[in-house]
């Protein structure tokens, strides 16, 4: 699917410092009935930021006007659970464009490459750190350079250094994803299948 | 070199290693079902592709389906609307579909055993995270994204990076009333919701080899809960004898060529393995679930764990979790009252599940209190039930059965548990609001979620066995 190049991104970021965020939090089941994708930015952490009567619970982080930005900072474990592609769309639909935590599940985080939306994973220490500086100023930044996989908090001006490999950098830095690189082989692929 | 079970079937299966990046693997068995597919077959049409194996690719709809009137029109729009277009599709690319209330309908991860479309040595995907279920006929079986799933529609692979090995050994018996599904839970509940992360699980030991081919699904199918991509059992007789004779497994001298291949398919004795566990069968009770994620899982006769020495988002973590259920530290599980029971899913919604459940009930009363939704794994699975005689014992117990789905383990259709209402589940998760918003799930086995559905409270089922 088409997404945006993928450059460096400096931006104030979202804290989330909860565990084993779970992909039914950040879309739950009963609104993937779509069969387009489009709009599953409106029903992101549905259940954590409205109450049941559509009202915005207003001690929730996206509903707290201080923290905005292009960067969600998540707990460790972030997008356990179900496979649903639905959970990066989400996140990418609603304006994030990277996740930081100590840890992802791995079906979220190959989804997450697959859209455009760059997991990157650093140390336990420095994720604390993370979200410290946000709470103490939630306008500050965070600097991701994808070309030197680099996370900088701007205010401390710690950087750390991400891995991802160098096939998907490619991919996220061009906008490409793997479906024409697949098709591309589609010989190759008969003749596997023919030994 | 010595080779894994694991390695010996994606070593086979990898048609390119890309320099710098994943494996492109080829895959033997796509199966798909509403949900995850539409944007799928979307992605093809606008790029022009048609479907390169369609006879690889088997669909059914299954999450979200209504468990009553299934011969009448879906009630829901969407519902409706998701469901025809995954026939739409099907027809389209001629992919064999499994409609509602036909034979082959049900559950995907319950229905491709069953019809023999899961093979040891295969690589299987489906859109669904719970395909690890296939693991245990020794298949790579794993779920993936809807980008993944139109990369194999597109060109029956995907690009993935070879997952770690690990290796869980459970020897010993088990203990009455302690089945698969409580040997999962105790797992899960040592090596966390994320302690199979990266990794890929080869199940061992006797207590494993011990099992059924039910209880190697239901253990299989629990992997990912362990953050694991999927879970898998060497095949042996107990395998073989399951798969004999099903509609697409190999017949004749086809099948004993495929046997003499498929029983070579074991880890060699001196393989290494990333990651290694050893557990002891006699070490696992009955389980219960008493948090918000499958990890936050006890014996039933233990207490809820203390935030002594805890700190930071754990800490945090867990209170939110207590908060959600409406448990605190140190309270004891059983006695609680409960609302709802729910035997079915992907986890536990096969025949030996139902036998189990039934031959706990009867004689016994369903508890006035309790609400229970028993959900038959697939079409063929009702029709058993019924041929077993299993119905009248139900009914006569008080409950009654419904039709086959995915049903309340993710709530998408209209069974949904109604919030702060407490569901002894045999599903798979216990996500805030999974069953339903507000939900709160404890899971159990089936006997366990059988013990609790006729006191009317979470109760110890070696009480009454």
């Amino acid at each position: 699917m088409a997404y945006d190049r993928f450059s460096t991104i400096t931006s104030p970021a979202v804290p989330l410092p909860i565990e084993n965020v779970d992909t039914d939090q950040i879309i739950p089941a009963r609104f993937l009935k779509a069969v387009e994708r489009k709009g599953f930015g409106d029903n992101l952490f549905r259940d954590w930021r409205y109450n049941a009567d559509g009202s915005p619970k207003t001690d929730f982080v996206l509903n707290n006007p201080k923290y905005s930005g292009k960067i969600l900072v998540g707990g460790k474990n972030f997008g356990s659970g179900s496979s649903r592609e639905h959970a990066a769309w989400a996140i990418y639909d609603y304006g994030f464009r990277v996740v930081v935590s100590s840890f992802f599940a791995d079906i979220f985080k190959g989804n997450a490459l697959n859209n455009g939306l760059l997991p990157v994973v650093v140390e336990p220490a420095f994720l604390e750190k993370i979200f410290s500086t946000i709470e103490v100023n939630p306008a500050a930044t965070f600097t991701v350079n994808l070309q030197e996989q680099t996370f900088t908090n701007d205010t401390t001006g710690e950087s750390v250094r991400f891995e991802i490999n160098p096939y998907k950098k490619h991919c996220l830095q061009n906008g490409l994803d793997d479906i024409d690189f697949l098709v591309e082989m589609k010989d190759e692929i008969a003749a596997f299948e023919a030994r | 070199m010595q080779k894994t079970l694991f390695d010996k079937i994606w070593d086979a299966h990898v048609v390119k290693q890309v320099e710098g990046g994943p494996d492109v693997l080829y895959i033997d068995r796509h199966l798909i079902h509403e949900v995850t597919s539409p944007v799928a077959f979307l992605g093809l049409k606008t790029r022009g592709l048609k479907v390169f194996r369609p006879d690889k690719t088997t669909a059914t709809p299954d999450h979200n389906v209504p468990t009553v009137d299934q011969h009448l029109s879906i009630k829901d729009e969407l519902s409706r609307h998701q469901v025809e277009m995954l026939k739409k599709n099907c027809d389209e690319h001629g992919i064999v579909y499994h409609g509602l209330g036909s034979e082959g309908h049900g559950v995907v991860h319950i229905i491709g055993p069953e019809m023999g479309l899961t093979q040891p040595g295969m690589t299987i995907v489906c859109g669904d995270s719970h395909t690890s279920t296939h693991g245990a006929f020794g298949a790579i079986a794993f779920g993936i994204g809807t980008s993944e799933v139109e990369m194999v529609l597109a060109s029956q692979c995907i690009m993935q990076p070879k997952p770690k090995k690990m290796r869980i050994t459970v020897n010993g018996k088990l203990g009455k009333g302690v089945t698969a599904k409580d040997i999962a839970l105790y797992i899960i509940s040592k090596i966390s919701t994320s302690g199979g992360t990266g990794h890929f699980i080869e199940y061992a030991g006797s207590a494993i080899t011990s099992l059924s081919m039910e209880g190697r699904m239901t253990l299989c199918n629990l992997s990912i809960e362990s953050g694991a991509r999927g879970g898998m059992i060497a095949p042996d007789e107990t395998t073989f004898n399951y798969m004999k004779g099903r509609k697409y497994v190999p017949q004749g001298s086809d099948w004993d060529k495929a046997l003499a291949k498929w029983k070579e398919l074991k880890s060699d004795e001196n393989a290494v393995f990333d990651t290694e566990y050893t557990f002891d069968a006699s070490d696992i009770e009955p389980m219960i679930t008493y948090g918000t994620n499958p990890g936050m899982g006890m014996g039933i006769t233990k207490t809820i764990p203390s935030t002594d020495g805890m700190e930071g988002t754990d800490k945090v973590t867990f209170e939110k979790s207590l908060r959600y259920m409406g448990y605190a530290p140190g309270e004891k599980m059983a006695g609680k009252a409960i609302d709802f029971v729910f035997l079915g899913s992907c986890t536990n919604g096969r025949i030996e599940d139902f036998r189990e459940f039934a031959r706990f009930v009867k004689g016994k009363k369903k508890a006035p209190n309790v609400t229970a939704w028993l959900v038959p794994g697939s079409k063929q699975v009702e029709n058993q039930i019924r041929a077993e005689g299993l119905v009248e014992i139900l009914e006569d117990a008080g409950f009654e059965l419904r039709q086959p789905g995915c049903s309340a383990c993710l709530a998408m259709n209209d069974d949904k548990i109604p919030a702060g209402k407490y569901s002894v589940s045999t599903s798979n998760r216990n996500f805030e609001g999974r069953q339903g918003p507000g939900a709160r799930t404890l899971l159990a086995s089936p006997i366990t979620a059988a013990a609790a559905a006729v006191t009317g409270v979470i109760t110890d089922p070696r009480e009454l066995l």
